[in-house]
């Protein structure tokens, strides 16, 4: 029972407590670039969230083989292999994809998110508690890509993955859809989670 | 000749600038740009490993990948060269450098996984420049990030005095500063036409 209550702590912080893009700030970069489409945003959350998960579960395996002092430079050899594979099989099976996220796949080697929990979880953790934490943050990401890429989307083209949602005289944003865009968004929903968070705590105040 | 070094760097700075254009090294752009002085360290020291980079990804690239095809070992190669090349500008300032080594030591290691860096090997590659090309490249590219994080480390030392809504203090409000920013340089956009 113990065992299961921690494998499902270890999953849910990904998602609010801990969450990558909003509360812990890493990985920023993709965060902001391919978010201007909901489908954009979804290939790279579960491009990453792949990456995470199986260099997580390598990592957990060898982690008592793997001498301290490389310990950096192997786990970014290993997280390269894998982002080589992602690459390929996107340009294999989805060549639109691919062309869309183009010079950001190779960039999720050196996301932050990735190597930041090799080194604050995987490297110090069993098998089953890395690949709870890796399914958790990767799925956290992908859903703040989401959410980010949802509110791009709809007010910069009226569409939400490709159905026209907004309909008679609306004009599109179209600074939504560049990089001024992807900064204000981010900035204001940063500002709106604080703002949950705050009410959240306050209502647990009053229990 | 000369004039396309120029332009390539021009264009680098500041129609293409890494940071507000292609959103990359966001991390140490929002980590490291609270005070004035350890943001110019972190460019410089940006700026002096991309400028090495540039030219060993490129002979990398051309003598060992290109010649014996193996395409795919790309992003491995090129992870470890910068890697590598981090750790050994590191060690050699530490010798000969040791008061640079002071202000810039502990923002080195975190260049490892500065995308920019990745990034601009990786575009070098896809845009077939020559070595010198490739180097003009990397050098506008680090200045562009200095940039960037320099006009964003000034903005908020001024901030520190503002009155800022209570939820966006910190990230928030640096973010919508950052789009204000890009917002300008998206305007510098007709300065050249880049191919």
């Amino acid at each position: 029972m113990q065992r299961t209550n921690i494998l499902f702590s270890d999953f849910i912080k990904g998602l609010w407590q801990q969450n990558p893009t909003f509360r812990l700030l890493i990985g920023m970069c993709p965060t902001l670039a391919v978010t201007s489409q909901v489908q954009n945003g979804l290939a790279m959350g579960l491009a990453t969230a792949f990456t995470l998960l199986a260099s997580s579960i390598i990592i957990s395996i060898f982690r008592n083989f793997i001498p301290r002092e490389v310990r950096i430079p192997s786990y970014i050899v290993i997280i390269a292999t894998f982002v080589t594979i992602v690459s390929l099989f996107l340009k294999a099976n989805f060549p639109e994809v691919s062309k869309d996220l183009g010079p950001y796949v190779p960039l999720i080697i050196v996301n932050c998110l990735i190597l930041g929990r090799q080194e604050a979880f995987a490297s110090k953790n069993p098998v089953y508690r890395a690949i709870a934490d890796a399914l958790g943050m990767g799925i956290g990401f992908t859903l703040s890509l989401m959410v980010l890429a949802s509110v791009r989307e709809v007010l910069g083209m009226g569409t939400l993955l490709g159905h026209q949602v907004i309909f008679g005289n609306f004009r599109p944003w179209v600074i939504m859809l560049t990089p001024p865009g992807a900064f204000l968004t981010l900035g204001l929903l940063l500002g709106l989670v604080n703002i949950i968070d705050k009410a959240v705590k306050a209502r647990k105040e009053k229990k | 000749m000369v004039k396309e070094l120029i332009l390539v760097f021009i264009a680098t700075v500041l129609v293409n600038n890494f940071v507000l254009k292609y959103f990359l090294g966001i991390c140490p752009f929002l980590g490291v740009s609270d005070k004035l002085s350890s943001a110019i360290s972190m460019g410089f020291a940006t700026t002096f490993v991309m400028t090495i980079t540039a030219p060993v990804a490129w002979l990398i690239n051309n003598y060992i990948l290109v010649k014996f095809n193996l395409p795919f070992l790309q992003y491995v190669c090129f992870i470890i060269v910068i890697a590598s090349l981090v750790q050994f500008v590191e060690m050699v300032i530490k010798k000969f450098f040791p008061l640079l080594h002071q202000s810039m030591g502990i923002y080195l290691p975190l260049i490892t996984t500065n995308c920019a860096i990745l990034f601009m090997t990786l575009q070098l590659v896809l845009k077939d420049y020559s070595l010198i090309k490739s180097m003009v490249f990397g050098f506008g590219a680090g200045v562009g990030f200095t940039l960037a994080i320099t006009i964003m480390a000034s903005i908020r030392e001024e901030l520190k005095f503002q009155d800022v809504p209570e939820s966006l203090k910190g990230p928030g409000i640096t973010l919508i500063i950052a789009g204000i920013l890009a917002l300008i340089f998206v305007g510098l956009g007709g300065l050249i036409q880049v191919k």
